[in-house]
């Protein structure tokens, strides 16, 4: 639904230029909600703005539903801008209009008729669950409320991406979880394609399907979140189960990523009952990812060399994602 | 010297006072409205043909931007540091030009005008700044034209800060209205000038200054209460 390819994009000239993206390659597959993490001043927001061609890159092309947004302008961009809503961390909503006006705005701009925009809006309102503040300000709203309408007035004109700028960055812990599994449901609900960024994991880990890990212009790594936190030394899979420093020791370490189900089985006790080996827990950190327990275990191998080998290739065996740290 | 004894003595300082009256309403309504009208097209521009703004390239062009915006920002400082007594004089020929005299309510709009648009230009310059950069790229992002973003954007959010802008502008406008009064554009200082000062009649002079008082305390009242009406922040 969405490619991005080679895009490089930069601020300034001479020696104060900033590569804000630096042959940045991605792409997002229909109707999947895909993040974007990374520390700040690592180029989301430039990435992101480039979609809806709020920024134009240097160079390299940005497809969306086939159309290359790079070569765009006029009617045609604010045409393709029609089906792909936004949503920024502040909200920006008009202070001078009412809930409801905010999103016939978006009406307005398509072109649609005065009973068409009202009926719309609050249909459109019902789904996010403030029809009852219709004719309120913004002023008047909560920061969830307020990016609710935000959600809306991008929503109202049935796009098809739907793109968030650090949307629950200004949000408490609660209120970020109600509009994250806000977007998770419409995305399902409307076939959404969602493109969100944040530099909080546990945006990723509550609603993404797939991931990319940005550092300074580049992306570092690109995936279903489930093939990232099995690969090794996956940023993404250390960022979401912080196991800590190594301790000293002159024993194997291993890390199993389990996902699904092989967190039921009693793994841990399997492997000293069949090996002989007096396994120590160094550590572990489980997350509910899609609503599947997912997590980390580092386990401590005492035993030579091949009982060890043996172990390792017992618990592969078993689909289990297997890590020798040393 | 105004006899004040005589019977009809304040029959016609209040004919006096309203016909005064009446023609700054004039003076100052006509002024206004183009004042308004310009002001508001200079002040947007102003802000929306910086680099970066809305309309930083008119027609495709980047210098056309730049010099809109630097003619414009000439003109209206210079517009702003003329006194207006001097600007008075100075615009007499083209008033002159403009309207075939420099005398009258009529020939007094033109440097009322004149002085009026470069100061409300700036203050809706101020206005539209105020408004959150992201508010244009929302609407932006909704694939709005540059025209809806300026009227449903910039304009209409800004709207609370014009309003107190206007109401400023008219008490200016009233201000001024009375120095050109004096010097032969009618109205209200006209009247405060033949009548108070050179036929020394205390009355007449007191009649205009309190008129004068309650119109600017009534527009600046009404100027503070529509933009507390409309705003919503
Ligand atoms: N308009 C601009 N002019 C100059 N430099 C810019 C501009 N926009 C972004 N940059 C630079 O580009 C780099 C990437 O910025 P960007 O806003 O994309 O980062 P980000 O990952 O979104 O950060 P944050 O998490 O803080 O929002 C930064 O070094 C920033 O300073
Ligand atoms: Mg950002």
């Amino acid at each position: 639904m969405i490619s991005v390819s080679r895009v490089v994009k930069s601020y300034g000239s001479g020696a104060a230029q900033v590569r804000a993206l630096d042959d940045v390659t991605m792409s997002v597959k229909k109707g999947e909600v895909f993040g974007v993490v990374g520390q700040s001043g690592a180029g989301k927001s430039t990435l992101i703005r480039t979609i809806n061609a709020l920024e134009q890159p240097d160079s390299g092309t940005v497809h969306v539903g086939g159309r290359d947004m790079t070569k765009l302008a006029g009617r045609e961009l604010r045409q393709a801008r029609h089906d792909i809503g936004m949503i920024f961390q502040h909200f920006n909503l008009l202070s001078g209009r009412t809930v409801r006006a905010n999103v016939e705005l978006s009406l307005e701009i398509t072109g649609a008729g005065r009973a068409q925009r009202r009926t719309r809006a609050l249909e459109i309102l019902e789904l996010v669950d403030l029809r009852g503040k219709a004719d309120a300000y913004p002023a008047q709203l909560s920061g969830g409320q307020k990016q609710r309408v935000g959600i809306a007035r991008a929503l109202a004109s049935n796009p098809s991406v739907l793109l968030s700028d650090e949307a629950t960055s200004a949000l408490d812990p609660d209120t970020t979880r109600q509009i994250l599994d806000l977007i998770r449901q419409l995305s399902k609900d409307l076939g959404l394609t969602v493109l969100l960024i944040t530099h909080e994991m546990d945006v990723v880990k509550r609603i993404c399907d797939s991931a990319a890990v940005m550092s300074q212009g580049r992306i570092l790594e690109h995936g279903s979140v489930e093939k990232l936190l099995t690969t090794e030394k996956s940023l993404l899979g250390q960022a979401l189960f912080p196991l800590g420093d190594i301790p000293p020791t002159s024993n194997a370490v291993v890390e199993i990523t389990f996902t699904g189900m092989a967190t039921d089985r009693p793994v841990i006790a399997q492997l000293a009952r069949q090996h002989g080996i007096d396994v120590g827990i160094l550590g572990a950190a489980v997350e509910t990812i899609h609503g599947r327990q997912t997590g980390r275990t580092r386990l401590e191998l005492p035993g030579d060399e091949r009982t060890v080998s043996g172990a390792v290739a017992d618990l592969r065996s078993q689909g289990l994602y297997v890590e020798v740290i040393k | 010297m105004i006899d004040r004894n005589d019977p009809y003595f304040w029959a016609d300082l209040l004919d006096t006072i309203l016909k005064g009256a009446g023609e700054t309403f004039y003076t100052v309504g006509v002024s206004l409205l183009l004042t308004v009208l310009f002001g508001l097209a200079a002040g947007v521009l102003l802000v929306t043909t910086e680099a970066h703004g809305l309309l930083a390239r008119p027609l495709g062009s980047r210098a056309l931007g730049v010099a809109v915006n630097r003619v414009l920002d000439v003109v209206v400082n210079i517009g702003r540091s003329i006194p207006f007594i001097i600007l008075m004089i100075l615009l007499i020929p083209f008033t002159r030009l403009l309207v075939g005299s420099f005398i009258g309510p009529t020939a007094a709009i033109v440097p009322l005008a004149i002085a009026g648009i470069p100061f409300f230009a700036r203050l809706v310059e101020i206005g539209i700044r105020e408004v959150p950069k992201g508010l244009v790229e929302a609407a932006q992002s909704l694939g709005a034209t540059r025209w809806t973003i300026l009227t449903k954007v910039l304009v209409a959010e800004a709207v609370p800060a014009l309003a107190l802008g206007l109401s400023t502008t008219v008490v200016g406008l009233i201000g001024y209205s009375a120095m050109v009064g004096a010097v032969g554009g009618g109205g209200l200082g006209d009247v405060a000038f033949r009548y108070g000062y050179q036929r020394y009649s205390p009355e007449y002079m007191f009649a205009v200054v309190i008129l004068l008082i309650l119109l600017v305390q009534l527009f600046q009242s009404l100027g503070n209460f529509a933009a507390r009406r409309l705003s919503h922040r």
